[in-house]
């Protein structure tokens, strides 16, 4: 069997009185685009922290390709590329610089520095501003500098913790053919944190932190249908909590209230929606379906937006659907 | 890659960066130098007058003050390119350091012989100023002062290092630099004699480790003339070692032992 690129078992890490991760469980397979997704203070980071060999977790245990993350920091480092939430660049050196210094920590000199240089500047593109100095560089260019630093190493993880961080659209895109290219021609793992939606849609597996835990864990897609269909939402003049609980009672539906609108999904909701609008005439404003995304998945999930977690941890555990 | 733990490559590049990046930055140069600079001119100038050296080599207050100024620019040099770390190593390029298979010691290591560098290297550039304050650096003073140079650079980076490793921000360094290393300067022998029958002066004197750095400038740039002493040379460079070899040991026990959070 081959090794899982990243195994970690029952993760425990607090920070004083808060649990920032709770018990995290989580294989990912070698070759994999693995995306870790979110709100702030779901534990993304610490995770990232712990496979990085920044910290080390107070209970349970992570794995890199076979080698423990504690106890063989030293293998684990030498296989992983990382690439920081904020740029590890030195901004006063130019790009070759930076990379010339970021080689030698890896023991890398010489020729074979140079060479290495020269193939992964290639694989971002960035041959024509090797002797530009970083703090010159859009964030997008500064972003393929840390990756092409990590490439130096040939590693066979690469770690990044919110990649587009301060990446405009284009640079993201950007950002992601040069993921893809490096797994499908280095077979490279690549575990990426994040909390942006669309980005955690590329990803082959998408697994949900939240308040410390794994709370969904699947394609992208698989996690999609596994919802009951099309989201609905209703907006309403007064009264949400009792529309809500008219919709459980005369459909037979659950319906949540999320950020004052109430919310359901529904394999049919064109046809649902027709009917609640003809049923409750004048009580509703607004009308919304759409196909669901990961941040359906997400309250459906936790029973929270997205962003309100933001605040404050938590997990609002809903009612289990049959 | 071999999963060794790294040392003298990465060593080289971290000291190479500290000395590149510090070239590039012309006002870190200056204000390495022009504040001691104009220190000892307005100081020196000022207390001159009033000065009275026990010792009977009796120098003006120009040139007793001259190695207590070449000890602040290395202290302010290792200061400046110490506090780096602070915000280096939480968002800029020792992140990637922490995460390379590196021994423990190559990041003190780097980092001390960056700041040992710039240090020296400032300290010689101001003493081109010393025959102006009436001091002859020959080649015995040049052959001594060398090594008490080096030693003592490496001394202040490591005490500029030991405070900025643990802190959250540049503001802390700022508040420990006033409270604590700029007394430990004062109360050195840098700035005025601390003979013995001073009282506690004296033996603030005996107890500061910074003295010895200072002691051993001095008496490398007044070899020859009366009242400097081959031992006592000697044994202040002894001392300033020791001192710098535990700056150096508390680093390394800092960074490979990082407490948990």
């Amino acid at each position: 069997m081959i090794t899982p690129a990243i195994i970690v078992r029952h993760c425990v890490k607090n920070y004083g009185e808060r649990r920032a991760l709770d018990g995290l469980n989580l294989e990912i397979k070698q070759g994999e685009i693995f995306c870790i997704l979110g709100p702030n203070g779901g534990g993304k980071s610490t995770l990232f922290r712990i496979l990085s060999t920044f910290i080390q977790p107070d209970e349970g245990s992570a794995e890199i390709l076979g080698y423990d993350v504690v106890t063989s920091a030293a293998e684990v480092r030498a296989r992983i590329g990382v690439v920081f939430q904020s740029p590890s660049l030195d901004p006063k050196l130019t790009v070759r610089e930076n990379l010339l210094c970021s080689g030698a920590l890896y023991g890398l000199q010489g020729k074979e520095l140079e060479d290495r240089i020269q193939a992964t500047i290639g694989t971002v593109q960035l041959s024509e501003r090797l002797n530009d100095f970083v703090g010159d560089l859009s964030g997008g260019l500064q972003r393929r500098t840390e990756i092409a630093k990590c490439l130096l190493t040939s590693p066979e993880v690469l770690i990044l913790d919110e990649p587009s961080t301060g990446l405009d659209p284009a640079a993201r895109l950007d950002l992601w053919a040069a993921l893809e290219q490096l797994r499908q021609e280095k077979k490279v793992t690549i575990l990426c944190t994040t909390h942006i939606m669309d980005e955690a849609a590329r990803a082959d597996r998408v697994g949900i932190l939240s308040a410390g835990k794994l709370v969904a864990l699947g394609t992208p897609e698989e996690l999609i249908s596994a919802l009951h269909g099309d989201v609905l939402r209703l907006s309403l003049r007064s009264g949400v909590d009792a529309f809500a609980q008219k919709i459980n009672d005369h459909f037979g539906i659950s319906a949540h209230v999320i950020e004052g609108e109430v919310r359901l999904e529904h394999p049919d909701a064109y046809a649902l929606a027709a009917r609640i609008a003809a049923d409750f005439p004048n009580e509703i404003t607004g009308l919304h379906i759409a196909r669901p995304t990961l941040e359906d998945v997400f309250i459906a999930r936790t029973g929270t937006l997205f962003a309100e977690q933001e605040v404050e941890p938590r997990v609002l555990h809903k009612k289990e659907k049959s | 890659m071999k999963p060794t733990k790294l040392l003298w490559t990465p060593v080289r590049a971290l000291w190479w960066r500290d000395v590149i990046r510090f070239l590039r930055q012309r006002n870190r140069i200056i204000g390495a130098l022009a504040t001691p600079l104009v220190f000892w001119l307005l100081v020196g100038s000022g207390f001159g007058p009033s000065f009275q050296n026990g010792g009977t080599g009796n120098p003006t207050y120009l040139v007793y003050f001259f190695p207590g100024i070449i000890l602040l620019i290395m202290l302010f040099t290792a200061i400046f390119s110490t506090i780096s770390v602070i915000e280096d190593r939480r968002e800029g390029f020792l992140q990637g350091a922490l995460v390379a298979p590196l021994s423990p010691a190559a990041i003190p290591l780097g980092k001390f012989l960056g700041g040992t560098t710039l240090a020296v290297l400032q300290a010689l550039f101001f003493c081109l100023l010393a025959p102006l304050a009436g001091i002859h650096i020959g080649g015995i003073q040049v052959l001594l002062l060398l090594p008490a140079l080096i030693l003592a650079g490496f001394s202040m980076t490591g005490l500029g290092f030991l405070v900025a490793w643990p802190m959250d921000s540049t503001q802390g360094f700022h508040a420990i630099m006033n409270i604590f290393l700029m007394p430990l300067w004062m109360m050195s022998g840098a700035l005025f004699p601390m003979p013995p029958g001073s009282g506690w002066l004296y033996w603030v004197g005996q107890l500061n480790p910074v003295s010895y750095c200072v002691s051993s400038i001095r008496e490398a740039l007044m070899m020859g003339r009366v009242g400097s002493s081959l031992s006592h040379y000697g044994l202040a460079l002894f001392i300033t070692a020791l001192f710098g070899a535990a700056t150096f040991g508390v680093s390394f026990y800092l960074v490979a032992y990082p407490r948990k959070k």
